[in-house]
């Protein structure tokens, strides 16, 4: 479970990130967060892994307040929470398995992962994952010989590998065409549904925060503006979360790349 | 231009010029400047050499007859010292491509965010290299005397400043996003860099590492003669013996000459293979 209790989070340069967040997620739930660029939602979900610290408010993790921890309980924390990037943040000089093996990082120790000596069974869990998004026979691939929907996949096989109980995913379909993205979004569903682990979603994309959450969270200027079920949310409902009307270009199915 | 033209409507009359008026004027005055300072140091130059420059190419031929023919019966003397001189790059190019990584992740300003430790590193790096490694190998050779040791240290010493400098540029220009991502999964420091950064930069790293090995082998052979070991050291004892010991001396700078030519070969070709 993670609750935000009045979080804010101010920049260094004085941007306010975060205004008095206060939200509960509970285990195994689906979460969109959708908001125009610049409405807190990177900086909400970079709290959740203290990329980002915020300044104010306590956040807690199955019940403990992250915002105390210092190197060892963070890496613990960053253990427990996988994150998948709007630009996969794959090493593009290295193959694909040693790119999702990066995922037992938190579960390895220093000198054993400098050497490349991953377990039999970190291994075996490498090429299951990469099983689960359909790209094994790209196992010894460079990835950057892959297109992009192939890298955001071996990056959620780098999140599976990491085996976390919450998942962040940080714009994932942002940099994908339409067909890609769905795909990527269903593997995400898919994932939560079948494994149970904790899913918080960046999207800008209202078809798709509608078509796949379970549960939208709003945001604009720092704050949360809107919280509930995506069954009561409505086309009404994102003009009052983006402060204007609807155009053709929040939408996925949309010709914007 | 007076004020009430530029009221009117601009009309052209022709197409503008690429570069404004007041732009050409400056470039041509600056062109002209910098070939008056050529001519007048050439001018000066001039003056101060001794004799005259037509005697030049007669001096020459006169210098270079006494070097001729080179005694290759003379390399059979000198092969372990033309491999003492190599050894020393060898030695000298691994130890500082081993101490170049803490330094050059110190001095790279998206590694180390601390910016006191980086500022003080990268000053460190700079006072390096600006000594000479002449200077370099006579303070050597003052502190532990005539050998192999001073010669390695000072070219430790040089190729640390260049190896450093260059590769913490190098680490400054990599992809940091693969990092966040290591650092998301709960990767330690070390973990971090070794997994997200140290791929990225290895082929320029070994490129590098060569390029300075190359250079290596040029200045161990300058630093010989000053007492620092090596093939240098032989070169400089035949050119003291005077005329009888130039065909030796030619020699020796033969034998420089073709195994420089071979490793930088070899070296240029393992870098195209890598970059």
């Amino acid at each position: 479970m993670i609750e935000f209790k009045d979080v804010s989070l101010v920049y260094p340069n004085g941007t306010q990130g975060l205004k008095n967040v206060n939200v509960t997620i509970n285990d195994g739930e689906f979460v969109v967060i959708v908001g125009l660029s610049g409405a807190g939602k990177s900086t909400l979900i970079r709290s959740i892994n203290r990329l980002v610290t915020p300044t104010n408010g306590s956040l807690l993790v199955d019940d403990e307040d992250i915002l105390k921890y210092r190197s060892k309980n963070l890496r613990k924390l960053r253990t427990k929470t996988g994150m998948i990037f709007q630009n996969y943040n794959l090493v593009k000089r290295s193959n694909v398995l040693k790119n999702v093996l990066a995922g037992r990082l938190g579960h390895t120790g220093t000198l054993r992962s400098i050497f490349n000596m991953y377990s039999k069974k970190d291994k075996s869990l490498a090429y299951e994952s990469l099983k689960r998004v359909n790209i094994e026979e790209k196992v010894y691939n460079r990835a950057d010989e892959l297109s992009g929907g192939q890298q955001q996949r071996v990056s959620i096989a780098r999140v599976l590998t990491q085996q976390p109980k919450y998942i962040l995913a940080d714009e994932p379909v942002a940099s994908l065409d339409p067909p890609t993205s769905h795909q990527v979004m269903t593997y995400l569903k898919k994932i939560n549904k079948e494994d149970n682990i904790t899913t918080i979603v960046n999207l800008h994309f209202i078809d798709m925060a509608m078509e796949y959450a379970d549960r939208i969270i709003g945001m604009r200027a720092g704050e949360v503006v809107f919280d509930g079920p995506a069954s009561e949310v409505t086309e009404k409902t994102f003009e009052e979360i983006y402060g204007r009307s609807i155009r053709e270009d929040d939408l996925r199915g949309g010709t914007e790349s | 231009m007076s004020k009430s033209n530029t009221k009117k409507p601009l009309k052209i009359k022709q197409p503008p010029d690429i570069y404004p008026t007041k732009t050409k004027a400056q470039v041509t005055i600056i062109f002209f400047a910098i070939v008056a300072m050529y001519l007048y140091s050439m001018n000066w130059t001039q003056r101060d050499m001794v004799g005259d420059i037509t005697d030049a190419p007669a001096n020459m031929v006169s210098v270079l007859g006494k070097f001729f023919p080179p005694n290759y019966s003379y390399w059979s003397n000198i092969w372990d010292e033309m491999a003492l001189t190599i050894q020393m790059a060898v030695i000298a190019t691994t130890i500082a491509a081993i101490i170049t990584v803490p330094l050059a992740l110190l001095s790279a300003r998206n590694i180390t965010t601390f910016k006191p430790l980086y500022y003080a590193t990268r000053t460190f790096l700079n006072l390096l290299r600006t000594i000479p490694d002449l200077v370099l190998a006579v303070i050597f050779v003052g502190l532990f005397g005539i050998g192999l040791l001073p010669g390695i240290l000072a070219l430790i010493v040089f190729s640390l400043g260049i190896l450093a400098k260059l590769i913490s540029e190098t680490i400054e220009t990599v992809d940091m996003s693969p990092l966040e991502a290591m650092r998301a999964s709960g990767g330690g420091t070390i973990q971090v860099i070794w997994t997200g950064l140290v791929p990225q930069v290895l082929p320029q790293f070994t490129s590098l590492v060569l390029y300075v090995f190359e250079i290596n082998v040029r200045a161990s052979v300058v630093l010989g003669y000053v007492g620092a070991g090596g093939i240098g050291q032989v070169l400089q004892s035949q050119l003291r013996y005077g005329h009888i010991a130039f065909p030796n001396a030619m020699a020796i700078i033969v034998l420089i000459f073709i195994v420089v030519l071979v490793i930088e070969y070899i070296s240029s070709k393992l870098r195209e293979a890598l970059i």
